[in-house]
């Protein structure tokens, strides 16, 4: 570490003089003294002993003193708060100044000084200036109330702040509304779900206004709060795509990246065959290129989010491949982004360029550089299948080049490729022999090995090859030793007859001399198998490999979705959800891309995004729900779904995981199963959940005692518990899971069906249902039809039981079956329900009410109730 | 919002520190410093560095890290477009930007970071503007100053504020009206070894200084406004204007100003002004090689090319170079391994050339490197795009004004790859 340069201070001789000079009554002189204490300040030395004498120099109508006094005091006042108090009298009478200037300098230094006693002071005047006539003056005032809200947040809320900011929205003045914006911003960070920032098409208005006349950071502001708002419909998600569509020219970078994330998210909800859409997929390239002309660290932060921008739209990027190529003066951070950007970009129709491109950077001087060269050459390959011959043969140019680290990155990838394009391009492993005694890393001595004994009937000294690896066995890292073991048991079932001795060897050295626990392991367990059963053992180790993914590192979509609303953020440059880093950001919400409505479905309400998802399933869940092939008249427990697949092998590097929800007496339980399609062991599972909106969590850690082998599956009931952090999720049933191996970890989400949540006490007191049925608002019912239901009331009514949803009572009016139910959620919200059955008519209607009767809240009413039973 | 801001300089140095909300000790730059350490050379820093708990943000100009810290999730790119923008404004004010202008003037320093921030939310960032609020030394205004006492900080708000049109203050008088426009095109390309074209794009910029009394209104139109592929405006600029006819239209700020940049990336308007020819090769049986470099001019639209250099970065093992040039001088730098060879002017009828032989370290193989080489060039009275400013009208004042526009091209990042070492037997 390099030792910072301190600079050190006598305080002898010159604190003494300048606390003369300020006490001196000449003007002048004051004030050169006040900047030698500036001076000072600003390299860190300490001068806050002259914190008296500076103060009294506040005073004064000289405005650049006064400037230099309040900057002394914004450094000092927190170290010395008595003596800060001696200057709140000269702030509040500063706040009445006839200049505007001085008014809004009183109330912005005041709120910098960050201390408890003279926020007190501060809320009368700050009241004022944030009314004040003048607008420089109301900005000012509008930041100042962030900065008051960091000191002491309750103080801000009792003195209602927060509304007056929220008004200065609406101001006539558009720095004004930038900086109104940008304060709820960031106070709104604070609180996630405080609904600071209340968007509705007025404020949208207002603010798209204020954003072609206010300055290039008030339209950061604006066109990042724009982001979080959901349009109505198509229309207006393109009305604001035109309006924010001339900022792309700005040649602010930071506005143009803030302006593509509102059309990244907007365009979402726009058909795809409207002409407008392709206009705007066409505008955009543009600016993105031009961003990479910019300076080093700005492309850097461009290349990041443009990353996310090809995968989840690749066609807009799809022509400008060659503004990715490495220029030799790039930094190293900006050549490593860009070549990642050109294998995203890699298609039949350019890949020629690409490897032209890739061969040339494989002599470039930088040697991790080079290396992520090669390797990308090999991802060309599995990417385009068109192209694999020509970047092995690319390859092959590489290795002859006989230089030690492109060699061997050339063998790892070419592994890669044989896993991928089987009895293919096996006329090369002679060439990678010849390449045997320069590996001297062990990820390209595995490979090798795994190419020999894969390949061992093929290559007719493979015996010889092994063998010298074998001599320094105990040097090995573990991964050659795996590799080794492996590949010579392969060799002897492929070539028994020549190689016995070699496999007892390698066996003996496995199981014998080793510490290690897996290779010892694998030793034994190769050992009997050869022993016992030679046939099974041909079936185990030589068996059918899976086939490698095309792209291991594309971004979950679920993540990627969230990313592209986050983009121009720091979320956005470290490619993780802003949950999992952002410190002090409690429960961030996750968001979301709005969902593409219909071409012709015209419009449908904004508040209710959940009830458009759901709304399909409720239909479907309650047919199932009187599926006649079940027992009659028997509770027949709660419906059980079948599993499905969450997370697929290829998106997890080989893990797959299926599963449902289930309740079982009364507990909620997760039933997994984990498949290992990958070619190596996976242990150390464990799984975490995100907050959502029951609080569901694991009840304990995931059991998975043995290590699950390749081709392996095993089931896994988790128990579940509600005493998890909530919060609430769209839709209301969606889960976030995390689960970590060995490997890494991957996130996936999925839905459960809510008749999870239904507690077996929930049957209503029948005295008060009427009532409570009657206290009711309007606005928390919901009436669904269901249809081609043949069902009796009492069969549906037992079935319904098994699922918790219990029938209070019943009665018949003019041929109709009135069912009264109920159901209580684990949170204790109550869901009262009406069912009418006209007998002989197969559609059911049902009335819902919500209520929550432990806290007198009404519940969502756009939440899905989902019945599901069997 | 933005934290705190460091300087730091190339040797590691923290030489100043301000900050906007609470004080964050400078300990958290040891992050950077760590990251520093690592990148090895300067420019190879990351800009966004993570700590437990801030975020480093920084940029490198001028041998000056400006590390900036921030708490909470802040777009990036508004950080680094701030930092710049501090650099740019320090640039302004003290002609130049370095640790020896900034040490000597550090009151005006903080004064500025003062005005340009305020709690982190950008405050006043246009040097109109600023230059209003604090005006900027001179030796001059420093000399009457002592003498008289008065200030250099303005006591008025600037006029500009406030207004529809944020960048320009009010009551502006000279007595010579005058308006000059530069078109300056960089031209970004990489060539191949044979010299062809493998990406080659135009990065443009009018440059603008407007020196005009009152509230003039301008209109700037191109012949072939077409070319341009992509653009970005001052704020100025009416962007309705140039969206439906193609005419630039603004009240422009007072002074010096980026009025646009443009973008030409389509590759066949791209025209290259010069060919360079090489030949790099290697005796294997001593530790020695030759080089033979000849450069001359290819599309240059019958202008001159100047200022012409070229910059060879070698292999390793190159020790030394012992060459001759026949025009322009030569240094090799044997720690950089840097061959730098200043041409200067580009006669057509005597094409400069530069030959000689290279020592190697001894038993070196053939290096597997192809040195790569930037080429550096300027050409006046050209746009190498071939965007020509039609006219230039003013409204709103009564005066004439004295217009100019000036065309220069310049080489961007222009490089071209060298062919392999050549492996040249000598008989013995």
């Amino acid at each position: 570490l390099k030792v910072i340069n301190c600079c050190v201070w006598d305080p002898s001789g010159e604190i003494f003089e300048l606390k003369a000079e300020l006490n001196s009554d000449k003007k002048e002189k004051k004030k050169e003294a006040v900047k030698k204490v500036i001076a000072s300040m600003t390299v860190g030395k300490d001068v806050s002993a002259l914190f008296p004498d500076v103060v009294n120099c506040m005073q004064t109508d000289n405005l650049e003193l006064k400037k230099l006094v309040y900057l002394y005091l914004m450094n000092y006042a927190k170290s010395q708060p008595d003596m800060a108090i001696m200057a709140v009298n000269t702030f509040v009478k500063d706040c009445e100044d006839p200049n505007p200037l001085i008014r809004a300098l009183a109330v912005r230094t005041m709120g910098c000084i960050r201390v408890d006693k003279i926020t007190e002071y501060l809320c009368e005047p700050l009241r004022k200036c944030l009314k004040d006539e003048d607008p420089y003056v109301r900005k000012t005032a509008a930041v100042c109330v962030a900065k008051l809200h960091d000191i002491n947040a309750q103080l801000v809320e009792d003195q209602g702040f927060l509304d007056t900011l929220k008004d200065l929205i609406s101001d006539s003045n558009p720095m004004v509304v930038a900086n109104a914006v940008a304060a709820l911003s960031e106070i709104a960070e604070s609180h996630p779900n405080s609904n600071l920032l209340d968007l509705n098409p007025q404020t949208i208005n207002k603010l798209l206004t204020a954003l072609n006349e206010c300055t290039e950071w008030g339209q950061i502001f604006i066109l990042d709060c724009l982001a979080n708002y959901m349009p109505c419909d198509d229309r207006e998600s393109q009305s604001i795509c035109e309006r924010v569509t001339p900022r792309l020219s700005h040649a602010n970078s930071a506005v143009v990246l803030s302006a593509v994330k509102v059309l990244m998210k907007f365009m979402e909800m726009l058909p795809k065959d409207l002409d407008y859409y392709g206009t705007l997929l066409k505008k955009l390239a543009p600016p993105l290129v031009t961003l990479l002309s910019a300076e080093a660290e700005l492309q850097y932060v461009a290349l990041r989010n443009i990353n996310l921008i090809v995968q989840k739209r690749p066609e807009i990027l799809k022509h400008e491949m060659k503004v990715f190529f490495v220029k030799y003066n790039d930094p190293i951070y900006v050549k490593l982004e860009k070549l990642d950007i050109m294998i995203r970009l890699a298609s039949q129709a350019n890949i020629a360029q690409v490897l032209a491109e890739l061969k040339e950077y494989a002599t470039e001087v930088d040697v991790d550089f080079v290396r992520k060269a090669v390797r990308a050459i090999g991802r060309c390959a599995i990417k385009v299948e068109q192209s694999a011959e020509r970047c092995v043969s690319t390859l092959l140019d590489l290795i002859q080049t006989k230089v030690n680290y492109v060699v061997q990155e050339a063998i790892v990838v070419i592994k890669d490729i044989f896993r991928k394009y089987p009895n293919k391009y096996e006329s090369v492993i002679a060439t990678l022999c010849e390449n045997l005694d320069s590996l001297d890393e062990p990820e390209a001595r595995a490979a090798m090995i795994w190419i020999v004994g894969e390949y061992a009937e093929r290559i007719d000294n493979a015996d010889e090859l092994l063998e010298s690896f074998l001599e320094g066995f105990h040097d090995e890292s573990a991964q050659v030793q795996l590799q080794l073991l492996t590949a010579i048991v392969k060799l002897f079932l492929k070539k028994p007859t020549e190689t016995q001795e070699l496999v007892q060897q390698v066996l003996s050295l496995a199981t014998q001399d080793s510490d290690n626990p897996d290779l010892r392991d694998r030793g034994y367990i190769y050992w009997r198998l050869l022993s016992t059963d030679p046939v099974a053992a041909k079936e185990v180790v030589l068996a059918e490999k899976p086939l490698i993914s095309e792209e291991t590192d594309l971004i979950e979509p679920t993540l990627l979705e969230e990313l592209i609303c986050h983009i121009g953020t720091l979320a956005s440059v470290y490619h993780k959800p802003p949950s999992a880093f952002v410190e002090g950001s409690r429960g961030v919400q996750h968001k979301r891309l709005p969902a593409r409505m219909g071409a012709g479905l015209g419009v449908a309400p904004a508040a209710m995004p959940a009830s458009l998802g759901g709304a399909p399933a409720v239909g479907g869940g309650l047919g199932d729900l009187f599926d006649l092939g079940g027992g009659v008249g028997m509770p027949t427990g709660s419906y059980v779904a079948p599993k499905t697949v969450w997370l697929l092998a290829i998106k997890a590097k080989g893990l797959e995981i299926s599963g449902t929800f289930a309740r079982r007496g009364g507990i909620i339980q997760m039933d997994l199963s984990l498949t290992n399609k990958a070619m190596s062991v996976m242990t150390d599972f464990a799984v975490q959940f995100n907050r959502n909106s029951f609080g569901l969590a694991p009840a304990g850690p995931m059991q998975v005692l043995t290590p699950l082998s390749p081709n392996q599956t095993i089931d896994v009931s988790l128990p579940l518990s509600m005493s998890g952090p909530v919060m609430k999720m769209e839709p209301l049933n969606n889960l976030q899971v995390a689960v970590k191996n060995n490997i890494d970890v991957f996130y996936f989400s999925c839905q459960y069906p809510l008749s999870l949540l239904f507690v077996e006490d929930g049957r209503f007191y029948r005295q008060v249902f009427l009532a409570t049925w009657k206290d009711i608002p309007n606005d928390s019912e919901a009436q669904f039809q269901i249809k081609d239901i043949h069902l009796n009331s009492d069969v549906a009514s037992n079935k319904l039981q098994g699922s918790n949803i219990f029938t209070i009572a019943k009665r018949t009016v003019e041929g109709q079956d009135m069912l009264y139910q109920s159901i209580k959620l684990t949170n204790g919200i109550w869901v009262l329900a009406e069912m009418r059955i006209q007998t002989g008519n197969p559609n059911y209607t049902k009335t819902n009410g919500f209520r929550d009767c432990m806290q007198k809240q009404m519940y969502d009413s756009t939440s899905v109730v989902r019945f599901s039973s069997k | 919002m933005i934290h705190s801001l460091f300087l730091i300089n190339n040797a590691g140095d923290l030489f100043l520190e301000k900050h906007w909300k609470s004080v964050i000790s400078r300990s958290v730059c040891d992050y950077f410093f760590e990251a520093r350490e690592k990148a090895v050379e300067p420019d190879n820093v990351p800009p966004v560095i993570r700590t437990p708990h801030h975020y480093l943000i920084n940029i490198y100009r001028e041998k000056i890290f400006f590390v900036s810290v921030i708490q909470t999730e802040v777009p990036p790119l508004f950080v680094i477009e701030f930092l710049h923008r501090v650099a740019e404004t320090f640039q302004d004010y003290f002609g130049e930007c370095s640790e020896t202008t900034i040490k000597d003037n550090v009151v005006i320093v903080y004064e500025l970071l003062e005005e340009m921030l305020d709690n982190g939310f950008p405050l006043a960032t246009e040097s109109n503007i600023l230059k209003e609020l604090i005006r900027p030394p001179t030796i001059l205004r420093s000399m009457v100053n002592t003498i008289t006492g008065s200030s250099n900080v303005g006591e008025t708000l600037p006029t500009g504020q406030l207004s529809n049109i944020p960048w320009r203050r009010a009551g502006v008088k000279y007595t010579n009206n005058e308006a000059y426009f530069d078109v300056v095109e960089e031209i970004d390309a990489i060539l191949d070894k044979s010299g062809t074209t493998v990406f080659a794009e135009i990065q443009g910029v009018i440059d603008a200084c407007v020196k005009l009394s009152g509230m003039p209104d301008l209109t700037l139109s191109f012949m072939n406004p077409r070319l341009l592929d992509d653009v970005s405006f001052h704020p100025c600029v009416r962007y309705k204007r140039w969206e439906s006819e193609r005419v630039i239209s603004f009240i422009p700020p007072d002074g010096n100003f980026q009025l646009m940049s443009y973008h030409i990336s389509a590759q066949n308007l791209v025209a290259i002004p010069i060919y360079v020819k090489q030949n790099i090769s290697f005796f294997e049986t001593g530790s020695s090689g030759r080089l033979d470099i000849a450069v001359g001019p290819k599309q240059t639209m019958g202008k001159t090319v100047e200022c012409l250099v070229v910059t060879v970065h070698m292999p390793k093992v190159v020790l030394s170079a012992n060459l001759s040039a026949t025009q322009g001088t030569y240094n090799y730098d044997p720690v950089t391994k840097i061959l730098l060879w200043d041409i200067g002017k580009l006669n057509p009828q005597k094409l400069p050339n530069l030959k000689g032989s290279l020592s190697l370290q001894s038993g070196a193989p053939k290096p597997e490197e192809n040195p790569s080489l930037n080429i550096d060039l300027k050409i006046q009275q050209l746009a190498i795009s071939g965007l020509k400013v039609n006219r230039l009208d003013m409204y709103g004042e009564k005066y004439k004004p004295f217009k100019g526009v000036k065309y220069v091209t310049k080489a961007g990042k222009f490089q071209q790859r060298l062919s392999e070492w050549l492996l040249v037997h000598t008989e013995v």
